[in-house]
C-alpha cells in the first residue's frame, strides 16, 4: 500500500538524484551554510568520474569534522591542522588512490600552516579543499586567521585590528608561489553560477591528480550565517561586498603557472 | 638466511625495520638517533621503502597516522624532545587503534637537556604522555641484538593488537656497536591483510573510517571500555622479563635497558663478595611484570631499583612489591651513566639498613 509521501513523489519529475557517494543522512550544518553544497559537489564529481573505490578523504577538526558521516567513501579524521600530513602518509603509501583533504581556515591557515606549506612545497599529489569563512564556526564564532580587519568575532569584540591580531592571512596567494603547486584557485558557492564554476574546478583538480601534476588547492570563500549573525541571504550579500575585495575569486595558478593579476578579477 | 654483523644500535633497528617489511618511515633528525633516518634514507630507499625527512615530528607522527590508517607498516623514531612533539598524534593513533612502531632513543632532559643517554622518558612512555586513557606497548632493549629483535616483535605486536608500540632505548644503546644477528623473518607470514584500512571503498563493503572522534559520551565510553579490555588482554599475554641469579638471591636489582646491563656487572662484583643478589630486568615496561615481582618479594630481603632518572620505574616496582620488603632507589640524571661500583655501594647501604 502506498502512503501519501510515495504518491507525491511519484507525481513529481525527478530533476536531481542523490549520488551513491553521499550517504542518506541529514546533515548537521546550519541553514545557509556552504558546507552542504561543497560536500554535494565534491561527491557528485567523485560519482561522475567513477572514482568512489579510489578516493580517500581526510576530514579536519572544525564544523566539517563529521564529513565522513555524509561522504560515502573511505575517510580518515585528522588532528587539528594535520590533514595534509595525514594525506601525505596515505598518498605516499597508496600513490594510485585519489586523496583529498577538506579543511577550514583555522585548520589550514593557523594551526596547520607548517603542514600546509610543506605539503604544497613537496608538491604532494593530492587535492586540498580549503573553506574560508573568516570565522571559527564550530567553537562558537572566534577570530580566524582570515577574519577581515574590523570584523567583530567573540575574540575580537571591538573588531579585528592589525596591532594585536595582524592581517587576514592570504595563504592561498602564498602557496600559489610554491613550485610544488600546480592548480590553485579561489571559488565560492554562494550563487548557482559560482557552484557550477566550483564543480569544474574540482573536476580539473581530480584529473590533474590522476596525471600526477602535484598539489591542487581550491579555496572556497564561504559564509557562516550563524557565526556572522546574519540570515543566509544577508550572509551571501556580505560575502560579496566584504570578502571578495580582500579574497578575490578566480584562478591564481593554472598549469603550474601564476595567473597575472588582471585575469584574477573574473566572475 | 640469517646474517651476523657489527653495528650501532640505531643502525641495527633500521636494518631490522627493512627486513620486517616496514613500508613507510617518516621522521625528523635529532641526536642521538639520526643514524636511523640516515640508514633508512640510503638502505631503506634502495630496498623499496618510502622514507621521508619531513618538516617536524608533528608532521611525521600524523603521516604515520595516515599511512598506518591506509594499511602500511609504518614507523618513526626520535629522541626525547621530538617524542614530546609527537604526543598529540600518539594519543589519536591509540584511540583510532592504528598499528605502528615508534623508537625513542632517550636523551637527558627536561627541556633541550643533553644529548647523552637517559631513561627520563619512562613515565611519558609507560603512563601515557598524550591526553586521555591509553597505553602504548613499551619494549626496553638492553643490547644491540635486542634493538633489532624488538623491531620485528614490535611490528607483530602492533598488528596483533592494533596498538602503537614504542621501543624505549637510550643514547648509549643507539650509539654503541655490538654483534647482531638478523634471523630469518618471513614477511608474508607476519604482514596480514588489514580489512579495516582506508584503501578505497568498494561496492561490497561499507566505508572504512579511521577516527578518534565519538562525540556522544555513551559512545566514547564504549570506545574506552573496549580499549581497556584490550589492555587487560595485553597485560595477560604479553608480559616479558629476564631473571638472572634469582634462585638463591637475598637481594634483588630491578633495572631495564642499559641500567640492567650495568646492574649485571654490579651483580658480578657483589657476588665475588658473597652478596647474594639477583636481577629482574623488565623487557616490557607496559605491560609491567608486577606478578613476578610480587612472587620474588616473598623470598628476598630488599630491592634496589637502578635507573638513569630521578626514580620513575621505582613506583611500579613498589606497586609490585606491595610493601613486603624495602625498596630503595639509585639513579643518575642529566645523561650520566652510573658505574657498577656506585651501584654496589648503594646495595651495601640497603643491606645494612635491612639487617639492623
Amino acid at each position: 500500500m502506498l502512503n501519501r509521501d510515495d504518491l507525491m513523489l511519484e507525481e513529481m519529475e525527478v530533476v536531481w538524484e542523490k549520488p551513491e557517494t553521499l550517504t542518506d543522512v541529514k546533515m548537521h550544518y546550519c541553514p545557509g551554510c556552504g558546507h552542504g553544497v561543497i560536500h554535494k559537489i565534491l561527491m557528485e564529481v567523485v560519482q561522475e568520474l567513477n572514482i568512489q573505490d579510489k578516493t580517500i578523504g581526510v576530514a579536519p577538526v572544525g564544523c566539517s569534522v563529521l564529513a565522513y558521516h555524509y561522504m560515502n567513501i573511505d575517510m580518515q579524521e585528522a588532528a587539528h591542522g594535520r590533514a595534509t600530513a595525514v594525506a601525505t602518509g596515505i598518498k605516499r603509501f597508496l600513490p594510485d588512490k585519489l586523496v583529498f583533504t577538506y579543511q577550514g581556515d583555522g585548520d589550514l591557515a593557523a594551526i596547520g600552516t607548517a603542514e600546509t606549506i610543506h605539503a604544497c612545497n613537496r608538491g604532494e599529489n593530492f587535492l586540498i579543499i580549503f573553506i574560508n569563512n573568516a570565522i571559527y564556526g564550530m567553537t562558537g564564532g572566534q577570530m580566524a586567521p582570515t577574519s577581515l580587519l574590523g570584523m567583530v568575532t567573540s575574540t575580537t569584540p571591538e573588531g579585528r585590528e592589525v596591532k594585536t591580531q595582524g592581517f587576514p592571512f592570504k595563504i592561498t596567494e602564498v602557496v600559489a608561489q610554491l613550485p610544488g603547486t600546480y592548480y590553485v584557485t579561489r571559488q565560492s558557492v554562494h550563487t548557482a553560477n559560482a557552484v557550477r564554476h566550483f564543480k569544474k574546478a574540482v573536476e580539473k583538480a581530480f584529473r590533474y591528480q590522476m596525471e600526477n601534476k602535484g598539489t591542487c588547492l581550491i579555496e572556497i570563500v564561504s559564509n557562516c550565517p550563524s557565526g556572522w549573525k546574519m540570515t543566509p541571504v544577508q550572509a551571501n550579500k556580505w560575502l560579496e561586498e566584504n570578502m571578495f575585495p580582500y579574497f578575490p575569486p578566480g584562478d591564481l595558478k593554472v598549469d603550474g603557472k601564476i595567473v597575472e593579476k588582471k585575469t584574477q578579477q573574473q566572475k | 638466511m640469517s646474517e651476523v654483523r657489527l653495528m650501532k644500535g640505531n643502525e641495527a633497528a633500521a636494518e631490522a625495520a627493512i627486513r620486517a617489511g616496514c613500508d613507510c618511515y617518516f621522521g625528523y633528525p635529532i641526536t642521538p638517533q639520526s643514524e636511523i633516518i640516515e640508514y633508512l634514507s640510503d638502505q631503506g630507499r634502495k630496498r623499496g621503502m618510502i622514507v621521508m625527512q619531513v618538516e617536524s615530528e608533528v608532521a611525521a607522527i600524523n603521516m604515520i597516522y595516515g599511512a598506518a590508517g591506509a594499511g602500511a607498516r609504518a614507523m618513526s623514531s626520535s629522541s626525547s624532545p621530538g617524542i614530546s612533539l609527537m604526543q598529540e598524534g600518539i594519543s589519536y593513533i591509540a584511540c583510532a587503534e592504528l598499528p605502528c612502531l615508534l623508537i625513542n632513543i632517550n636523551r637527558g632532559g627536561p627541556g633541550l637537556g643533553t644529548i647523552q643517554p637517559s631513561q627520563g622518558d619512562y613515565f611519558q612512555a609507560v603512563k601515557g604522555g598524550g591526553h586521555g586513557d591509553y597505553h602504548l606497548i613499551v619494549l626496553a632493549p638492553a643490547s644491540v641484538q635486542e634493538m633489532a629483535d624488538f623491531v620485528y616483535l614490535g611490528f607483530d605486536l602492533a598488528d596483533k593488537y592494533r596498538n602503537p608500540v614504542m621501543i624505549l632505548a637510550d643514547g648509549a644503546l643507539g650509539q654503541m656497536m655490538e654483534r647482531v644477528e638478523f634471523k630469518d623473518y618471513n614477511i608474508s607470514e607476519h604482514k596480514l591483510p588489514k580489512q579495516w584500512a582506508t584503501t578505497g571503498k568498494t561496492p561490497d563493503r561499507e566505508p572504512n573510517i579511521i577516527t578518534s572522534l565519538h562525540i556522544q559520551s555513551e559512545e566514547m565510553e564504549k570506545i574506552n571500555l573496549r580499549l581497556q579490555q584490550k589492555y587487560r588482554t595485553i597485560e595477560q599475554n604479553e608480559v616479558r622479563y629476564e631473571l638472572l641469579n634469582t634462585n638463591d638471591a637475598e637481594y634483588l636489582f630491578v633495572a631495564f635497558g642499559l641500567s640492567a646491563r650495568i646492574c649485571q656487572k654490579a651483580m658480578d662484583i657483589a657476588r665475588t663478595e658473597n652478596i647474594k643478589v639477583g636481577l629482574l630486568r623488565p623487557i616490557t615496561l607496559y605491560p609491567y611484570p608486577y606478578k613476578i615481582l610480587n612472587q620474588l618479594a616473598s623470598k628476598i630481603k630488599g630491592v634496589l631499583v637502578v635507573e638513569m632518572n630521578a626514580g620513575q620505574m621505582v613506583e611500579d616496582v613498589k606497586l609490585g612489591i606491595e610493601g613486603k620488603v624495602p625498596v630503595d632507589f639509585y639513579g643518575r640524571m642529566g645523561g650520566i651513566v652510573p658505574t657498577p661500583e656506585e651501584i654496589v655501594l648503594k646495595l651495601k647501604e640497603l643491606i645494612q639498613k635491612t639487617s639492623k
